[in-house]
C-alpha cells in the first residue's frame, strides 16, 4: 500500500505540474456554471426543482466529458513510459505491475473527483442560492458526482489498456479518440438507426434495453436519469430509462471499471521493455 | 554465487542475440561485460533482471529465479541512457524509487549528496544535463543494499572526475560484498577498476577471465620503445634486427615470450642506451583480438 501511495503521489505531482488538474476543474466548473445558467429557462412548468434539472444537464455533461478527460489523462500512461524510456528501470523495483497501475488510476481518479466536485458543487451551489427548493435534488448531484467517477475510472482503465496496447502515445492518443467517438457518439446513433428501422420490433423492446446496459456511458445516463426526478426533464433515452431497472444500471457502472483494470492488467502484463 | 549463467540462449525470431553463455559472479566481484553494440550486453542483462524471458539454458540471480521477489529486492539497475519524468525533481524521483524499495524517503538528499547532486536536488529533471541524470541513476543503484547492481554503460556522460568518484563508489560497494557487472565502453577505465572481463561478440562468450589472463591467452606482442644517445639511433637499429626508427626512437615489437631475452640484447647494447620504455598490450588490442577472432 506504501508504494502505491508513493506512485500515486509521484502521479499526481506530475499531473499538477502538467497543469491538468488546474484544466480539469477549470474545464468542470465552466462548463458545469454555464449548463445550469443556460438550462435554467425552461424549468418552471416541469414540477421538478431546480437541482434536479441541472442533474440532468449535467448527466449529459458528464457523458461527454468525463469519458475524454479520463481518456487524455490515461492514453500516456504506459506508453508514455515506454517512450521515455523509464518502463524497463520501475519494473525492475519489487513492485507488481498491478501496483503500478493503481498507484497511476488512484491519482488520476483524485483529480478527476476534484474536477468534478469542483464543478457540480459550483453547479449545486448556485441552484440553491436561486432557488431553496433545490436542496431537495441534493441526492440526485451526490449519485451524478459519485456515478460520474464511476464512470470516469472505467474510461481510465481503457485508456491504460489502450496505451499498453499501442505503447507509442502517438498511438494510443488516436486508438484513445477512437474509443470515445465509438463509445459516446457512434454507439448511440448507430442503436438510435436500428431502433428506428425496427420500428417498434423485438429489438427495440428486448435487445435494445440491454445494449444500452452495455455501453458505461449509456449505462450511467440510464442510471442518473432513471434515479432522480428528472425523467420528466430529460430528453434522448429518457423513455429507455423507464424500461430499464435502476439496479441493472447501476450493476453496469460498479463492473464496468472492474473490467476495464482487467482489461489494463492483462495488456499491460503483455509490455516487454 | 551472487550471479550464474548456465548455457544462456536467448533468440529473437531466427536471430540469436545470445547462444550458450556461461559465466558467474560472485559476491564482491566487478565484472565488466565488455562487446561491440548488437553483442548482446543489453539483452543479457535484461534477462538478469528478469525483464524478458529466455529461451534455453539457467539463469540463477541471489539463487532464484530472474525477476522473482526475492531476486528483485536484492539487484539494483542502472540502464543505458537512464530516464525520469521531467516534471518531478531529483528529490522526488529518489523519494519515490525509496518507497517502491520500501525504504525511508528521507534519506533522499543523503543519497543524492553522495553522488553529489545535492544543489541539484530540488529542480526538475527535465532541466539536468545527462551527467545530471546518471548521477541520479546512480543514486537509485545505491538504495537500500543491493546484493547484486547490474549497470549498463553506468559512466557515459560523466566527466573523467565523475567517473573517478563513480568507481570509488563500486570499490566501496563490492567491499561491502556487493557483485556487481557493468558494461562499458571506456576500456580503460575498465582495465583498472574490475576484476575480472566478459567479452561478448555476436551473442557468444568469447573471453572471461582477469585482464592478465587475457593477456596471456591473446599472446599479442609487446611494444619496447628504446631510446639511444643522441646520434646514435642508426647503430641502436642496426644492433637490434627486427626494429624500425621512429623518430628519435627505436621500436621494437616483440611476442611476449621474448621480451625477456630481446630486453638482454637491448642492456648488451650498453651505453649508446638512454631509456627502455615496455609497452603491453591494451585492452582494446585484447579487445578486438577476441571479439575479431568471432568473424566479426
Amino acid at each position: 500500500m506504501t508504494r502505491i501511495l508513493a506512485l500515486s503521489l509521484a502521479e499526481f505531482r506530475i499531473g499538477l505540474r502538467n497543469r491538468w488538474l488546474a484544466i480539469a476543474v477549470g474545464l468542470m466548473v465552466l462548463f458545469s456554471l454555464v449548463l445550469s445558467a443556460a438550462g435554467s429557462g425552461a424549468t418552471g412548468t416541469l414540477g421538478a426543482d431546480r437541482l434536479s434539472v441541472t442533474v440532468a444537464s449535467l448527466t449529459s455533461l458528464s457523458v461527454y466529458l468525463v469519458p475524454l478527460m479520463a481518456l487524455l489523462m490515461s492514453f500516456d500512461a504506459i506508453a508514455g513510459e515506454v517512450e521515455r524510456g523509464t518502463l524497463p528501470l520501475i519494473l525492475t523495483y519489487p513492485v507488481a505491475r498491478a501496483q503500478i497501475l493503481a498507484g497511476k488510476a488512484l491519482a488520476h481518479l483524485v483529480i478527476l473527483t476534484l474536477a468534478l466536485t469542483a464543478g457540480y458543487g459550483a453547479a449545486g451551489l448556485v441552484a440553491i442560492l436561486v432557488d431553496p427548493q433545490a436542496a431537495q435534488g441534493l441526492p440526485a448531484l451526490v449519485r451524478l458526482i459519485l456515478s460520474s467517477v464511476a464512470l470516469g475510472a472505467t474510461f481510465l482503465g481503457l485508456g491504460y489498456a489502450l496505451s499498453a496496447l499501442s505503447r507509442r502515445p502517438s498511438g494510443a492518443a488516436g486508438l484513445a479518440v477512437g474509443l470515445w467517438l465509438v463509445a459516446v457518439v457512434l454507439y448511440d446513433l448507430a442503436l438510435l438507426a436500428v431502433v428506428v428501422a425496427d420500428n417498434g420490433g423485438t429489438f427495440t423492446t428486448q435487445v435494445f434495453p440491454l445494449t444500452l446496459l452495455g455501453n458505461p456511458a449509456d449505462a450511467f445516463r440510464l442510471y442518473n436519469l432513471a434515479a432522480s426526478q428528472a425523467t420528466a426533464a430529460a430528453a434522448g433515452v429518457a423513455a429507455a430509462a423507464q424500461s430499464v431497472p435502476v439496479w441493472q444500471s447501476l450493476t453496469s457502472i460498479l463492473i464496468w471499471p472492474a473490467l476495464a483494470f482487467g482489461a489494463a492488467l492483462l495488456t499491460f502484463r503483455k509490455v516487454v521493455p | 554465487m551472487t550471479l550464474k549463467l548456465t548455457s544462456l540462449t536467448k533468440r529473437y525470431g531466427a536471430a540469436t542475440a545470445l547462444s550458450g553463455v556461461s559465466f558467474s559472479v560472485s559476491a564482491g566481484e566487478r565484472v565488466a561485460l565488455l562487446g561491440h553494440n548488437g553483442a548482446g550486453k543489453s539483452t543479457l542483462m535484461k534477462i538478469v533482471l528478469g525483464l524478458i524471458p529466455f529461451d534455453g539454458g539457467e539463469v540463477s540471480v541471489l539463487g532464484v529465479t530472474p525477476g522473482s521477489a526475492v531476486a528483485r529486492t536484492g539487484v539494483a539497475y542502472l540502464p543505458e541512457n537512464v530516464a525520469f519524468h521531467p516534471a518531478l525533481t531529483g528529490e522526488e524521483q529518489i523519494r519515490l524509487f525509496l518507497s517502491l524499495r520500501g525504504e525511508n524517503p528521507g534519506q533522499a538528499r543523503a543519497l543524492l549528496e553522495r553522488v553529489g547532486l545535492h544543489e541539484a536536488a530540488g529542480r526538475r529533471i527535465g532541466s539536468y544535463s545527462k551527467g545530471m541524470r546518471q548521477r541520479v541513476g546512480l543514486a537509485q543503484a545505491l538504495i537500500g543494499h543491493p546484493r547484486l547492481l547490474v549497470l549498463d554503460e553506468p559512466t557515459s556522460g560523466l566527466d573523467p572526475v565523475s567517473r573517478r568518484d563513480f568507481y570509488a563508489l563500486l570499490d566501496g560497494l563490492a567491499a561491502e560484498g556487493a557483485a556487481i557487472l557493468l558494461s562499458s565502453h571506456a576500456l580503460t577505465e575498465v582495465e583498472a577498476r574490475t576484476d575480472r572481463i566478459v567479452i561478448l561478440s555476436g551473442g557468444h562468450l568469447v573471453a572471461t577471465g582477469a585482464l592478465e589472463t587475457l593477456r596471456r591467452q591473446a599472446g599479442l606482442p609487446v611494444v619496447l620503445l628504446v631510446t639511444p644517445v643522441s646520434g646514435q639511433a642508426m647503430a641502436v637499429a642496426a644492433g637490434l634486427p627486427g626494429s624500425r626508427i621512429a623518430g628519435d626512437k627505436v621500436v621494437l615489437t616483440v611476442p611476449p615470450d621474448d621480451k625477456l631475452s630481446e630486453l638482454a640484447r637491448i642492456t648488451a647494447l650498453g651505453t649508446i642506451i638512454a631509456d627502455v620504455d615496455l609497452v603491453p598490450p591494451s585492452l582494446e588490442d585484447i579487445y578486438s583480438h577476441f571479439s575479431r577472432r568471432d568473424g566479426q
